[in-house]
């Protein structure tokens, strides 16, 4: 089983949300990446999103957009975040690690160098928001071979026919986006988020994670109710963005403790 | 495969926006070959756009060269000034037949900006327009315009602050708004059904030129030219002449101050497979698939990647694309000027540059016929600077 399904599969039982923080590699800045990934793996994420920097995030709002940009100017590329998971796992770390980043990174590295790559250095799967599950099966061909998962979206417009089919595909979890939107901190979450969630478990036994707009605790909670994970990542760049430079893995370990323990606190109805 | 030219095309976009794009490919083609819809377009073309619009004889230059006949095909003297509001008013008439209220658009060099704004304000739609920053300065007079015309202006401070990044904003804008909003994408690139149907709607220009320099010379040119940024004019020339096997066809990208310089604009001639703002195509990237930043002076040619079906065209080797520096191109808006009566916006300036370069080397029984795209009055402060700027670096060296 694969270290995303384990994981899974462990929470289901415990009852918990998996709480799935979002970080470009090399922010804020590229000495510090490796030790503040550690950080927040160690403080509770259950699964870690590791952005691949890309100057023209078109799914992303502004401080993702930011946070990527900075980490592009800091010399990072697909290259350095395939060997920082390398690192990472290197020195023990069993987290699951998806790596999200836009198709064209993906292309201009190779995909086939990128999958044998990715395996190598322990990387689980990959997130691609402007990858449709229509144009994916050159990539899910090449990923499937080495056991690595493609995970797909569902948005609160996707149709029922389009839903089966992206269900079809889906591997490891589906990314349900809760808004229609781009990346970015909310006051609330939608009232509809609820019922999107609850049609889609209807279709699939494929874990369902809700991402955009998720900022708090609250959120967090609430979407522990019915989802098996939280997303969480403009609302992480935010609280390092607000912290001095020798405060952010404090702030950033305290956050991510906060919104797991928000995971805990509601049984899950599953 | 469905919006593909054989491997580019396809849409490389979130999931958010599929229901869209299929919802628009879906209507598109109901109601495209629908009698009342064709008709509806037709009568705008002719009554608020001006259609069609005439072919040029070039005659002092002719003479002076003593090469080809040149003829103009004259966009410039449609409504608003560019080929650019045959398909703002078309995707406008459809956007409303499908129920939507609200149209984003980005633009360059603003003259998509302004066409947009036209339709919206003829057919009473909600428009929003993004426009990179350094775009709105060096273009403030199509600034003016838009808002005059009663549109919501979105200055885009991102990135290069360029077309790039305004359709970018134009996107996520799309992606937050997908109920009630169509996205009135102003060239022919982007994710499927938009290739496609920019085409369609600017193949009017091909079929009315084609048609005129029959009856003018009665014989098919022997080379067709226009300038390609995005791609629409061009691709709207060119795609009547597409079976024409005898008809050579030029695309002429922006080669900013010079193939080699790194500051350019010219993805067709430089550029590597990729994918960019929803579709895969050639486009101006680093070894890590970051877009290059792009250089021209023409603003509406200043974009890192081309239309599919031009990445197409040019592996089929059907176009041949070369590319024409902003010093080439600022002469020949002033010669166009100076010798012929007409002002050619920096972008079609592209294109008559290269055409003047070629006709001298032509027999005199050659015809040639340039898509003059659009008129260079928003270009005006900045091209006589420009040009003020050329000269006394010559006469200085």
């Amino acid at each position: 089983m694969s270290r995303i399904d384990q994981m899974f599969a462990r929470l289901r039982e415990q009852e918990e949300c998996a709480l799935i923080p979002y970080i470009p590699v090399g922010y804020p800045t590229a000495e510090g990446s490796e030790s503040l990934i550690r950080t927040i793996a160690e403080s509770g994420a259950d699964l870690i999103e590791l952005g691949v920097p890309y100057a023209d995030p078109l799914a992303d709002g502004p401080t993702i957009q930011e946070a990527s940009l900075t980490a592009v100017s800091n010399g990072i590329n697909l290259k350095s975040c395939i060997s920082m998971v390398s690192t990472l796992r290197d020195k023990g770390l069993e987290t699951p690690i998806v790596l999200m980043g836009y198709c064209n990174s993906f292309l201009a590295y190779g995909l086939d160098k990128l999958a044998d790559d990715a395996k190598e250095a322990g990387i689980d799967g990959f997130i691609i928001p402007d990858l449709p599950s229509t144009m994916a099966k050159p990539f899910v061909q090449i990923f499937e071979a080495r056991g690595l998962k493609n995970i797909f979206f569902l948005a609160p417009t996707t149709s029922e026919a389009r839903e089966a089919a992206v269900v079809e595909q889906g591997q490891g979890f589906l990314y349900c986006i809760s808004v229609t939107g781009v990346t970015g901190e909310r006051k609330s979450l939608p009232a509809e988020l609820r019922d999107f969630i609850h049609q889609a478990r209807q279709v699939t036994e494929l874990p369902l994670a809700v991402g955009f707009g998720i900022s708090n605790e609250e959120h967090v909670r609430e979407v522990s109710e019915y989802a098996d994970g939280a997303i969480v990542g403009s609302a992480l760049i935010n609280v390092i963005k607000q912290s001095a430079s020798n405060e952010i893995e404090t702030n950033v370990g305290e956050f991510i403790r906060q919104l797991k323990q928000a995971t805990r606190k509601a049984a899950a109805t599953l | 495969m469905e919006g593909f030219f054989g491997q580019y095309g396809g849409a490389y976009v979130a999931e958010t926006l599929i229901r869209n794009l299929e919802e628009l490919y879906g209507e598109y083609e109901r109601i495209k070959d629908e009698e009342d819809f064709r008709e509806e377009i037709s009568q705008l073309l002719k009554n608020f756009v001006g259609r069609p619009t005439p072919i040029s004889a070039l005659h002092r230059i002719t003479a002076e060269l003593g090469g080809a006949k040149l003829y103009l095909k004259r966009e410039d003297l449609t409504h608003t000034g560019a080929h650019k509001i045959n398909n703002a008013l078309a995707q406008a008439v459809l956007a409303k037949r499908m129920g939507k209220t609200r149209i984003v658009a980005e633009t360059g060099a603003g003259q998509h900006g302004v066409a947009v704004a036209t339709a919206c304000s003829l057919l009473g739609l909600k428009c929003v327009v993004y426009m990179g920053a350094v775009d709105a300065e060096r273009q403030a007079p199509n600034v003016q315009r838009m808002q005059l015309l009663g549109a919501e202006l979105h200055l885009v401070h991102s990135g290069q602050k360029t077309l790039k990044d305004a359709i970018s904003e134009a996107i996520r804008d799309w992606i937050t708004h997908v109920e009630d909003t169509h996205y009135l994408l102003g060239s022919a690139v982007g994710p499927h059904p938009f290739p496609n149907m920019v085409r369609d709607f600017q193949s009017v220009i091909g079929e009315e030129a084609r048609e005129q320099i029959l009856e003018a010379e009665g014989r098919l040119p022997d080379y067709v030219i226009a300038c390609v940024g995005g791609g629409s004019n061009s691709i709207g020339m060119f795609s009547a002449f597409l079976n024409d096997a005898e008809v050579k066809l030029v695309g002429v990208q922006a080669a900013g101050e010079g193939l080699d310089s790194g500051k350019h604009a010219s993805p067709l001639l430089k550029g590597t497979h990729g994918i960019i703002q929803g579709s895969l195509t050639y486009m101006l990237q680093d070894e890590d698939g970051q877009i290059l930043e792009t250089h021209s002076i023409a603003p509406g040619l200043d974009y890192p990647g081309a239309g599919p079906q031009h990445s197409y065209l040019k592996d089929t080797g059907r176009v041949e694309y070369t590319s024409v520096n902003d010093r080439e191109a600022l002469l020949a808006f002033e010669e166009l000027c100076r010798k012929e009566g007409i002002l050619p916006a920096l972008e079609s300036s592209h294109a008559v540059a290269y055409a003047l370069k070629l006709v001298s080397q032509l027999p005199k029984d050659a015809l040639v016929l340039v898509n003059l795209s659009g008129r260079g009055d928003k270009d005006l402060s900045q091209a006589i600077a420009a040009l003020e700027q050329l000269k006394n670096s010559e006469v200085l060296v």
